[in-house]
């Protein structure tokens, strides 16, 4: 491990450094919101944020991703062969990120790169990106990662934590890859004596801020039949209009959609986002859906979350509590009201 | 408002006592500031959970749609239009319905909001007939209630329910001379290119989440057009050529239904103004078939309709 102090002053040129090694992703301020996006200039990072208003999943798993490209042209030796697409791994970091979204992507993991199965593209930029985060000082109204087995100094997903302690950061590695990284940047300073204690301090208040707004072992405890079948979905999906938000802003939902496109005599196959929360997702070929109603769908999203994926890794939920799904639902519907009810196993009111 | 929750619990306890409707479709108070929860009650201690303040600006005519129960439901103006489209497009039954006109002097933004207090977060929140007091660490504010409302409230002109059976408050004084379409008009002065480059740019950040669609009480389609999948019509990337076709598409599936209830950009999570889309629609209906949609259930939409005195020629 090694850590490194950088005062505010220093960090536009310690961004500076870090561009000029590979790409820099950041927190950037665009229009209303702060959203992660490829710095331009060092002075582009805006590190005065609380989360952005996506998550930055996209970096790994973008919304519409060209996998490979095909000619089907009748003359082409090489019809119907299938070509990588050409994707960009050179080296990047990612400065800036929660460390709650870090997190998500380990969850991810379980997804896309596993002992059996590869995602080649998923694993190729996780490991050609560095993710430097930033400790959460001031965590939103929305925050709930305390309840969810991470929190806001959770070094666990990082390859190194930052925590501004007022006039610098302090930096330090959690991963080689994350020292490797530290140890190139010049012109930083040792970490003064008093950071300790601020740092400290700042995570004991951060922690505090949030407290422990849930209690999910009710949940894991209960029979998964008995919940499935519970009358609290009855309450929980009446307001949800299915549109995808929830899934979309949400680090930690990977769900996608393959398909082809054709124009004259090429083709591209593309992977996209989807969304358990529209009807398409699970409509079979036969014409068959089984979960063709609104009701069934916003249980499978609170299920797989909260209930399916901790039974079946047993490795806390497929939630960070990054609260981002609370709020952008046009309709206030709240995750954590629904864990409580879940918990609780009751449709009776908040 | 506040006192509208009194009168709208009332009026449901009373309805649903009497065997009049099911089930009461109104709103419950949000966990977050500046958000109501759409909510179905079906029992009197249900009820007690129903509220009315300015964040109530989702539409709730779009709960309506394929109900065979019997149902009151609290309305705005803008819902209560969308009703009258509902009933219209034969999707509820008049019978079926007793609507809780609320007379509404704007729903709030909170865009707007979030906008004034920079990355302060609210805790509390306390309205009143005219203001907003918002509380939270460092922060201490009161907003005048009319300078942060939705924009299609600040220029609305149906404030007052159009079809009600009871009233949960006095009638208010409609908005006079509003000028509803400055913004179209400057998309309009603009040339082709400038019209493609500002469309573009308005659609650059759809995630294709359909929000604005599905918030819609106008889209009720059994199987949306971007939804059709054998065959597949509309790419689903976010291509620029598929977030046009999305968003022109339902745009124009709004043509002379649209009834500026302003729900779309209310739900969108990234704030895109397609209202934009919608308002050049509205006023094209309104200048050529000089029809305003869900204001009279008993009047045809101006898209499926054909007067034989029709004033252009094209049609003849």
């Amino acid at each position: 491990m090694s850590e490194i102090y950088i005062s505010k002053e220093k960090f536009p040129e310690v961004v500076g450094q870090l561009m000029s090694h590979g790409r820099v992703f950041g927190p950037v301020f665009q229009g209303q919101f702060h959203e992660f996006a490829r710095l331009d200039k060092p002075e582009d990072i805006d590190l005065s944020f609380q989360n952005t208003r996506l998550s930055p999943k996209d970096l790994f798993h973008p919304h519409s991703e060209r996998m490979f490209t095909y000619s089907l042209a009748k003359d082409d030796p090489e019809r119907s062969i299938l070509k990588e697409a050409p994707k960009d791994y050179s080296p990047s970091v990612v400065l800036g990120i929660r460390p709650c979204d870090a997190k998500a992507f380990q969850l991810d993991d379980r997804n896309f790169d596993t002992e059996t199965i590869k995602d080649p593209w998923w694993v190729e930029r996780r490991k050609t990106t560095t993710l430097v985060g930033l400790a959460c000082n001031d965590p939103c109204n929305t925050c709930f990662c305390t309840s969810m087995e991470t929190g806001p100094f959770d070094a666990s997903g990082l390859d190194v934590l930052m925590v501004d302690v007022g006039d610098g950061y302090v930096a330090r590695s959690v991963t080689d890859k994350g020292k490797e990284c530290l140890s190139t940047l010049k012109g930083v300073q040792t970490v003064p004596a008093q950071a300790a204690e601020k740092e400290a301090q700042a995570k004991k208040a951060a922690e505090e801020s949030m407290g422990q707004v849930l209690d999910m072992k009710p949940i894991y405890e209960k029979n998964t039949l008995e919940l499935f079948h519970d009358p609290l979905w009855e309450e929980v999906h009446f307001s949800c209009i299915n549109c995808g938000t929830c899934t979309f802003v949400c680090p930690t939902c990977w769900c996608f959609d393959i398909q082809d496109e054709v124009q004259g005599d090429s083709g591209e196959r593309l992977r996209l986002w989807d969304s358990c929360m529209f009807p398409l997702f699970t409509f079979h070929g036969s014409g068959h859906n089984p979960r063709s109603q609104k009701i069934q769908r916003v249980r499978q999203r609170f299920m797989h979350k909260l209930k399916y994926y901790p039974e079946k890794y047993k490795d806390g939920p497929a939630c960070v509590g990054c609260g981002r799904c609370v709020k952008g639902c046009p309709v206030n519907i709240d995750i954590r009201h629904v864990a409580r009810l879940m918990a609780a196993s009751c449709s009776c009111p908040a | 408002m506040q006192a509208y929750t009194e009168r709208i619990r009332e009026a449901a306890k009373r309805l649903l006592s009497d065997g009049k409707v099911d089930v009461v479709i109104g709103f419950r108070k949000g966990t977050i500031p500046f958000m109501n929860e759409p909510y179905l009650a079906k029992t009197a201690e249900q009820v007690d959970q129903l509220v009315w303040d300015g964040n109530c600006g989702v539409n709730l005519a779009n709960y309506l749609p394929k109900r065979t129960d019997r149902v009151a439901v609290v309305a705005k103006g803008c819902d209560s239009r969308n009703i009258v489209e509902h009933i219209v497009e034969n999707q509820i039954k008049r019978e079926q319905l007793h609507i809780l006109g609320a007379p509404c002097k704007g729903m709030i933004d909170k865009r707007r909001i979030k906008a004034e207090l920079k990355g302060k977060e609210p805790t509390s929140v306390e309205e009143t007939e005219g203001e907003i007091e918002i509380k939270g660490r460092d922060l201490k504010l009161t907003l005048n209630r009319s300078d942060f409302l939705q924009e299609n409230c600040a220029i609305c002109i149906h404030r007052n329910p159009v079809l009600y059976d009871d009233l949960v408050g006095d009638l208010v004084e409609e908005q006079k001379d509003v000028d509803r379409y400055a913004d179209v008009r400057q998309v309009e002065a603009m040339s082709t290119e400038e019209k493609w480059r500002h469309f573009d740019d308005l659609i650059a950040g759809c995630i294709r989440c359909y929000a604005c669609r599905n918030a819609c009480p106008a889209c009720y389609c059994p199987t949306c057009f971007v939804d059709e999948s054998r065959p597949q019509w509309v790419g689903k990337t976010i291509d620029p050529t598929d977030t046009r076709t999305f968003h022109f598409l339902r745009a124009y599936h709004l043509a002379g239904r649209c009834t500026d209830c302003g729900a779309c950009e209310r739900s969108c999570p990234v704030d895109i103004k397609m209202r934009q889309f919608t308002k050049k629609l509205e006023k094209d209906v309104k200048e050529l078939f000089d029809y305003e949609a869900g204001i009279n259930p008993e009047m045809r939409p101006a898209l499926d309709f054909y007067r034989p005195d029709d004033p252009q020629a094209f049609i003849k």
